[in-house]
């Protein structure tokens, strides 16, 4: 067996033995749906929650119209004196008290009506309930000015643009949000990716030089090769865990939701058929667009974008493991990794969303240590071939270049103790 | 004799600070060849360089006649002085993987473990974990790993620290041994006392230069500057010490007797010889000890150095 594949095989069962990494790798799914059951739970638990909320119309005009709707009971407080409502209000701990007051014109009644309340009412509450007063006195407008309700409800004209394409595909107006969609889970599966296990890569790096025991090693191995078998070994682990992580989160989701899901899923039904009344089209043509994404080019590019960021990350990541003598020293030379990977989320998420072809998006996308994420976020969009080859090729340049250089800072790192470095200092060991 | 190991005329530098300048050593095959020098003078770069962890950037290493290349790796074992061990991985299994990362096959590098660490008397450790044991016994590992792929040629920076002198004895023997079975060993280290007991060859670098190399006999025998301690029983003491004085180059010596002797160290001119001295002290006092002043390296490396600042 080459040295290579040794030191790949010892990374990685290293990596894998790890008692976090074990308990990381079956919990973490756990966690996960765990926390989706809480959050589901946690929101039926507000949905449960009635606010009773008293009204006082001097008006007499809304008397009919403030119907219970979910989650707010209206009560008429209209036979009482204000004081007298207020006080009720306060003692039954009720939401609020709306006033609306008696005035002469309804211009002037929009602008008196009062909501008084110990803490300011949420803005859904408040919607409803200006919702219900404007609808009314729209209404009344229109009355006073002779016009027919149904006249105008009728005539109320309802839009809804067709988008095709010029070879007359038909498009759902969600395709963005669909192409955006998979280009971000992507990018952002490839950022988490990077940070998780290129700070592994540099851990393990870190953890032989004060072991002591990498002397021992590189007097069998050349440094370039214990750093790529280091890389290797621990990308190996990583891909191991995010397996077991789909396949887990999978399993444990199709099991919850049907222990816990029947609820839920009636809802879903009846949610599903009033879309399809309304969207039903809309639907199809969702489906038809996930079905037409270049599904081969994204799964290919994904490959490529994600092995060639990883590996630029990685040797970075190892760089700085050799450099430093402990985790903390670490820190100062995490921005050059940190920041690239949060513009390009950034970028991805901000411009390529808007404009997926813009000036922004493309220099993103070709800019190596950028690229990888924006790249993976532009492509559902359809991006030109030539585009994704120069920008594959800038990356491979690079990550040949990085390997090079984070090479020749691990060679002198790795034996460099009790200092530490400074950016100048790392500058002049590419020279020894 | 031939030399395993040639490194001619070998310059580091690391940016302004020259690590090595001009080193050259040859190290006889079958020899221990003690590697000395202070703290900072450049032996564990030249140590790397002769285990291509560093590159020269002048000169040219040759083991066996051969210019260094990357293959030689499986005939040079390394003891580094900065040494360690996975802490988390078991002995057997890093022993096995640091073995087979010098080229020996599964079943060989486990052969040649169980018999080591059977010679150790260790085969308990295989399944331990090196945070398990005292750093007494991860070096005894450590000698193991160094070793086990029975290289041409041994490199041990310090082999003995962290050893209790038991252990440090056996690991001496061992080392005598492996010389023995016909392995060349570099030997680096500030203890002179090993260094005066194993090694037959020794070079000396002080300030990245080296200063002084040859065999340990002929080094001595140009150090050594005629001089002879002598105890001798005589009637009056303080007269003989005066005549001797008259006619000798003297000074008081003392060393341990049981009876009052008169002890001198005396330093003789070219023209005369030690049987000169022995007749002349023979006529006039009992002669109880009479040898010649050998220097130690010890001495010998204090006073090169001295003489070199």
């Amino acid at each position: 067996m080459s040295n290579l594949k040794l030191i790949i095989r010892r990374e990685f069962i290293a990596r894998v033995r790890n008692k976090t990494f074990v308990v990381m790798t079956f919990l973490s799914p756990l966690i996960l749906v765990g926390m989706i059951l809480l959050i589901t739970w946690l929101a039926t638990l507000n949905n449960d929650e009635v606010h009773k909320i008293a009204f006082f119309d001097e008006t007499g005009l809304f008397l009919s119209d403030f119907k219970d709707v979910n989650g707010i009971d209206y009560v008429d407080y209209s036979q009482l004196t204000l004081n007298d409502a207020k006080d009720s209000v306060v003692i039954k701990k009720m939401y609020g008290l709306l006033y609306i007051p008696n005035k002469q014109s309804n211009r002037e009644l929009a602008k008196s009506i009062q909501f008084y309340a110990d803490e300011a009412p949420s803005i859904s509450i408040l919607n409803n309930i200006e919702d219900v007063i404007a609808g009314k006195l729209t209404n009344q407008n229109f009355e006073e000015k002779g016009l027919d309700l149904d006249v105008i409800e009728n005539s109320r004209a309802k839009v809804n643009i067709q988008i095709e394409n010029f070879s007359g595909e038909k498009t759902s107006k969600m395709s963005n949000y669909v192409k955006m969609f998979f280009g971000g889970a992507a990018g952002y599966f490839l950022m988490m990716f990077i940070i998780i296990y290129g700070n592994m890569v540099m851990r393990s790096v870190i953890e032989e030089k004060a072991n002591r025991i990498i002397e021992i090693i590189i007097s069998s191995v050349k440094p370039l090769q214990l750093m790529m078998g280091k890389i290797l070994g621990t990308s190996l682990a990583g891909i191991l865990q995010f397996a077991i992580w789909v396949i887990l989160g999978g399993i444990l989701l199709a099991v919850t939701t049907s222990v816990f899901g029947i609820e839920s899923q009636s809802i879903g039904i009846e949610q599903s058929l009033t879309l399809q009344e309304d969207n039903q089209q809309e639907v199809q043509l969702l489906l038809q667009d996930i079905m037409k994404l270049p599904l081969g080019t994204l799964v290919v590019s994904f490959l490529v974008y994600f092995i060639g960021g990883y590996f630029l990350y990685s040797s970075i990541y190892a760089a700085i493991g050799a450099a430093v003598d402990s985790e903390t020293d670490s820190q100062q030379f995490m921005l050059p990794i940190i920041l690239p990977l949060m513009l390009g989320i950034y970028v991805g998420f901000f411009s390529v969303i808007e404009n997926p072809h813009g000036t922004v998006s493309t220099v993103f996308s070709m800019i190596p240590l950028t690229s990888p994420i924006v790249m993976l976020m532009r492509i559902p969009f359809g991006v030109h071939w030539w585009e994704v080859v120069i920008s594959i090729l800038l990356l491979i340049g690079s990550i040949i270049f990085m390997v090079w250089l984070a090479g020749r800072i691990y060679r002198v790192g790795i034996l460099m103790y009790g200092k530490k470095p400074t950016y100048k200092e790392l500058f002049k060991w590419l020279k020894y | 004799m031939a030399n395993l190991l040639e490194v001619q005329q070998a310059t580091k530098r690391f940016g302004d600070f020259t690590a090595l300048h001009d080193v050259s050593i040859q190290v006889p095959k079958g020899s221990i060849f003690g590697l000395l020098g202070p703290n900072g003078a450049g032996k564990t770069t030249l140590i790397r360089i002769i285990n291509q962890i560093t590159l020269p950037d002048e000169g040219s290493v040759y083991l066996d006649g051969e210019p260094l290349k990357p293959e030689h790796i499986r005939d040079i074992g390394y003891l580094p002085e900065e040494r360690g061990l996975y802490k988390s991985m078991k002995v057997g299994e890093q022993a096995l993987y640091l073995a087979r990362l010098k080229g020996l096959s599964k079943k060989e590098a486990k052969e040649r473990l169980t018999f080591w660490f059977d010679k150790f008397e260790i085969t308990h450790w295989w399944n331990k974990k090196i945070q398990e044991l005292s750093k007494g016994m991860a070096q005894k590992v450590q000698f193991i790993v160094t070793v086990l792929h029975r290289p041409k040629l041994l490199i041990f920076d310090e082999p003995f620290s962290g050893f209790d002198p038991i252990n440090a004895n056996v690991i001496k023997d061992e080392i005598l041994q492996l010389r023995d079975e016909g392995a060349t060993v570099i030997f680096s280290t500030h203890r002179m006392e090993s260094v005066e007991e194993l090694c037959d060859h020794i070079a000396l670098i002080n300030k990245s230069k080296k200063i002084l190399e040859g065999k340990v006999s002929d080094i001595k025998r140009a150090f050594k500057s005629n001089t002879f301690e002598v105890g001798l029983l005589t009637e009056s003491n303080n007269g003989l010490y005066d005549s001797l004085k008259d006619k000798f180059n003297v000074v008081p010596a003392d060393f341990k007797t049981i009876d009052d002797q008169l002890k001198l160290k005396i330093t003789l001119d070219q023209d005369t010889s030690s049987n000169d001295l022995l007749r002349y002290l023979s006529e006039r006092a009992q002669v109880m000890r009479f040898n010649e002043v050998i220097p130690g390296v010890n001495e010998i490396f204090i006073k090169t150095i001295a003489d070199n600042e």
